[in-house]
């Protein structure tokens, strides 16, 4: 039976209550919220004058009511160390979503701790230590204590490199400006740790090195330009779900609006049919390619335009490298970049060549090329915005085939320009400043396998959790667990020790091969498991954030309660660690090293904002972003004038590029050549198994479900990960709706629930990632690009089932999510 | 010795309140006989019985229009030909649901193909057979469904809802 709240009244907002700027923190998108607290003991009233939207709420509300609040929009938080009522709603006045909610952002409130409600009670409120066969609370100095002392032994008896980070580098959430700049200060700045990775990939690398490296950066456009352009051309991407508020208020206001849609994916997705719903059958245009196939597929897109005539040349003379080649193929380089001419020497691919690869018909191929580059009648030119995400970043050859994208974008003059852009669509918002990272280097290091292979000696990990999330999980699982149980084993042994003798008993691990684990996280972690050191972290609104999203627009989101328990911003934390390190430096007698680690006098994290963005943005201050609200900033900010900051609606509009760091200001196309399957392994897997494993995202939960693990909504509607299936697959393996199912292949075992899927091609099933009840990473291979991006999305398994649904399954529904208009 | 620790914080929590009472009663001797009195109140709405329909007007996968707890709150009554959760009547297969979306309010329609509610605005898709539960979609709750209850006659009655309806912040206005 489904989840019911059983609310059947919630207190009024007063005409007093306190507001609050609140950027939700989940998705790329960003939308604005506002926050609304008040005492315990007051409450507005259902006269226009005694609530807070000055309406008479003794009457219905009628569609799109911004005098609407829904049960998971409210919760009973601490605030300045008093109990208060919290209602967390979508702003109808921001730009971004139009006062729409998703099912994640409108749960903010929800998925706040709260000793009274009990909501999210996982959240971590002290600092532990692993001591007497436990994890035991206690004191920060404590616990900073033993992380400095140990990091600081390890780093000085060996080297930096035996410090091993995993960092998130994105915003929301507990990222941002401010925590990734005291992470990187830390790491980057005090010291030069090179062996280190992002939250969700083995290395520390960009996602979308060639585009960047042609000179044109991933977030380039502006979400307006959805709005009003001629084609929406989206690649690997599912909008509908994972950038809800982007589609609904910005893409189809576009399709309303005359354009035609274009999507490459090789699962028919709520995307596509909500589209069709909306733009019609006839404008939209599904190119189900065979998985892997899509740089052919735009090598002969780009061919087609070229051979045509519909290529921008008066752009391409204006504004991209016209001398062959610019930048040679080498190891940091999968691909050659110069002219359009030295590309097409690599690139050219007839369309039925690429029919052939991507099995899809020739006809709609010339069909995309035609919506995307042919010009009107009137011969003005096609405007055409192009989004892409995950479906090619964490797919087959990255370098080449983002590259290849953004070779059409080029060719055709759609970047800079209204209506434009080549963008991707993201996952988190975007939060990154830290000092420079040019020593890790490029390819950086393997860190993943770096850890299997028995190096380095202690890892921090900040709000990462590869147990669930990295590629080859089930092997670093293994080894993971190995190293730290030696160190856990230790500190058993040493217990009643005094803490030297601790310490030199975990550096003696250490040296043995063990791993000593710090994990910073808001929850108690799948990885947090092996953590020796637990650090309570707190998120946006328990602090203030900066962050920016998909169009780069900066918001502040503000702190409308406290950091549950002890918790503390990140930033705070690396402070903390930063001035340990000093002082057990300093003891150690290493007196230049503990230099090193001062400048970190930080008492809030508006202190680490002002040390670290402000510093390279000094127009832009906490005060300012305040004032901007909801709709702030579009980065880069220019300046301040007539008291408002001014940004930047998209970036080229000049029709210069800079990405590269080139100094002409030159674009540069990608010398993309198809090469099949380029990840190790691939081929000889997809040879051996029955099932294609995709790994796909659903709009319920918000990335690895951390808070969502523990929302019953959430956990009542896929108590399991759900496995889409073909029903005619489902017949054949015996299955039915609810079932537990096993894939399993030569990486490694997951499991997952059947959920049938008629419009799931046979021998293709989508997983849902990232889930805390069925790791897909267990079952893909280690195969990455030359630099170090994974393929997670190629992976092939076999079925087994292992067992009937069970009780929480079988009440589930398991219709079509494809709705009926 | 907990009960003994206990008994000591109950005992420091009464004399802190005591002091509080203390400045309370001056008050009131200052406010005299204007003092304040709370009103009683109930816990939760109290809702209404209202008759929705007899058992005989109903045909299988036919939405009956209806509205509960009054006539601002539209919703459908359904007869689904087979026993769910929930469902009421012999055949245990009558249900009703509030019918305003309860991500953005708009008005859902009837699909009796798969027999799912679904919302022209944003496309999200609720489950007549399962509670009404979201099968895809925006809101942050399930359906409402309405609590029926059938009596001898036949005659399906509504007394209560089991979430929160669009566009009210108190289910009963």
């Amino acid at each position: 039976m489904a989840y019911k709240r059983q609310v059947d009244r919630l207190p009024i907002v007063p005409a007093d209550a306190k507001e609050f700027n609140v950027t939700c923190h989940y998705c790329i998108v960003g939308c604005g919220y506002k926050a609304y607290t008040w005492p315990m003991n007051k409450q507005g009233g259902t006269a226009p004058e005694q609530n807070k939207f000055g309406v008479d709420l003794s009457e219905q509300q009628f569609q799109d009511s911004a005098a609407w609040y829904a049960p998971s929009m409210y919760n009973i938080v601490k605030q300045d160390g008093k109990d208060v009522h919290l209602v967390v709603k979508p702003d109808e006045n921001c730009v971004v979503n139009s006062g729409l909610g998703s099912i994640r952002g409108a749960r903010m409130a929800e998925n706040r701790p709260s000793r009274v409600t009990g909501t999210q009670l996982q959240r971590l409120s002290d600092p532990q230590v692993w001591r007497n066969g436990t994890w035991q609370p206690t004191s920060w100095d404590d616990a900073l204590d033993l992380v400095a002392r140990v990091t600081a032994q390890v780093v000085t008896e060996g080297s930096e490199d035996d410090l091993v980070v995993s960092m998130f580098d994105h915003g929301g959430s507990a990222g941002g400006y401010e925590n990734t700049w005291g992470t990187g200060k830390l790491y980057f700045d005090s010291m030069k740790v090179k062996n280190c990775r992002i939250h969700n990939r083995p290395a520390y690398n960009s996602e979308v090195h060639s585009t960047r490296d042609m000179g044109v950066g991933e977030l380039n456009n502006s979400y307006s330009d959805y709005e009003i352009t001629d084609t929406i051309f989206m690649i690997g991407a599912n909008s509908m779900e994972t950038q809800t508020n982007l589609y609904l208020n910005h893409m189809v206001p576009g399709l309303q609006n005359g354009a035609k849609f274009i999507m490459v994916d090789p699962r028919r997705t709520v995307t596509v049919h909500s589209s069709e719903q909306w733009a019609g059958k006839e404008n939209v245009l599904h190119l189900a390619i065979n998985e892997g196939t899509d740089m052919a597929l735009f090598i002969a897109i780009l061919t087609h335009i070229v051979d045509q005539g519909w290529t921008d040349d008066d752009f391409i003379a204006a504004s991209a490298f016209q001398d062959g080649e610019a930048v040679a193929q080498d190891s940091a380089h999968p691909a050659s970049l110069g002219s359009l001419d030295h590309a097409m020497q690599d690139c050219r691919t007839s369309l039925e060549q690429a029919a052939e690869i991507c099995g899809v018909p020739v006809a709609d191929i010339r069909q995309a090329a035609e919506w995307i580059a042919k010009p009107h009648d009137d011969g003005s030119r096609r405007k055409c915005a192009t989004a892409y995400e995950k479906g090619i970043i964490w797919g087959n050859d990255n370098y080449r085939t983002i590259g290849a994208l953004v070779n059409i974008a080029l060719a055709t003059g759609n970047v800079g320009r209204e209506g434009g852009g080549v963008c991707r669509l993201g996952g988190h918002q975007e939060g990154y400043y830290r000092p420079n990272e040019s020593h890790v280097g490029r390819p950086a290091e393997y860190v993943d396998q770096f850890l299997i292979r028995g190096l380095g000696g202690v890892h921090h990990i900040w709000a990462c959790d590869h147990h669930k999330t990295t590629l080859n999980a089930a092997e670093f699982k293994r080894a993971h667990k190995r190293r730290a149980d030696m160190v856990k084993d230790a500190i058993d042994a040493a217990a009643g020790g005094t803490r030297e003798q601790v310490v030199d008993a975990i550096v003696s691990a250490v040296n043995a091969g063990g791993l000593f684990v710090v994990d910073m996280d808001i929850i108690h972690t799948q990885i947090g498991q092996n953590a020796h050191v637990i650090l309570p972290a707190c998120e946006s609104n328990e602090m203030n954030l900066t962050s920016m999203n998909g169009e780069r627009r900066l918001r502040l989101s503000e702190r409308y309660m406290d950091p549950y328990g002890n918790s503390r911003p990140d930033c705070l934390i690396a402070a903390g660690i930063a001035q340990h390190m000093e002082r057990v430096l300093r003891d150690m007698g290493q007196d230049a090293y503990a230099d090193q680690f001062q400048g970190y006098d930080w008492e809030t994290e508006e202190d680490a904002f002002m040390d670290g963005f402000h510093q390279g943005n000094p127009e832009v201050t906490y005060e300012r972003l305040r004032a901007a609200g909801n709709n702030g900033v579009q980065e880069p900010v220019t300046g301040y004038e007539n008291g408002q900051l001014v940004g930047s609606e998209r970036l080229y509009a000049d029709g210069s590029f800079d990405r590269h760091g080139r100094e002409d200001g030159k674009a540069l196309f990608c010398a993309a050549g198809w090469r099949g399957w380029q990840a190790p392994g691939k081929a000889r897997e997809k040879a051996a198994h029955k099932y294609w494993i995709n790994n796909v995202r659903a709009n319920i939960f918000w990335q690895n479900q951390f808070l969502d693990q523990k929302n019953e909504f959430v956990q009542d509607r896929f108590p399991y990960p759900f496995i889409e299936m073909n029903p005619d697959d489902m017949v054949e393996e015996s299955l039915n709706p609810g079932d537990l199912i096993e894939i399993i292949n030569d990486n490694g075992v997951t499991q997952g629930m059947a959920y049938p899927t008629a419009t799931a091609k046979r021998g293709q099933v989508a997983m849902v990632f990232g889930s805390p009840a069925g790791s897909q990473g267990n079952v893909i291979n280690p195969g990455v690009n030359e630099l170090v991006l994974p393929n997670y999305k190629h992976c092939w398994g076999d079925i087994r089932k292992i067992s009937n649904a069970t009780h929480e399954t079988a009440g589930i529904t398991f219709k079509s999510k494809e709705v009926t208009l | 010795m907990k009960c003994n620790r206990l008994v000591d914080a109950g005992r420091r929590q009464f004399l802190r309140g005591g002091l509080g009472a203390t400045a309370g009663a001056a008050a009131s001797v200052v406010m005299g006989t204007s003092e304040a009195k709370a009103q009683a109140a109930l816990a939760r709405v109290d809702y209404p019985a209202n008759r929705l329909a007899n058992v005989a007007d109903l045909a299988v996968n036919e939405a009956m229009d209806v509205a509960y707890p009054d006539a601002d709150s539209p919703g459908v009554l359904l007869k689904l030909g087979q026993a769910v959760e929930g469902g009421v009547g012999p055949d245990g297969d009558i249900v009703a649901f509030s019918i305003l979306c309860p991500h953005k309010g708009w008005y859902l329609s009837y699909n009796g193909e798969d027999r799912t509610f679904n919302c022209p605005g944003h496309h999200s898709r609720f489950d007549a057979e399962a509670g009404g539960q979201q099968v895809w979609g925006h809101a942050t709750n399930n359906l409402p469904q309405f609590v029926l209850r059938v009596d001898d006659a036949g005659d399906i009655y509504a007394e209560g809802v089991d979430e929160l309806i669009y566009g009210r912040l108190s289910n009963t206005l």
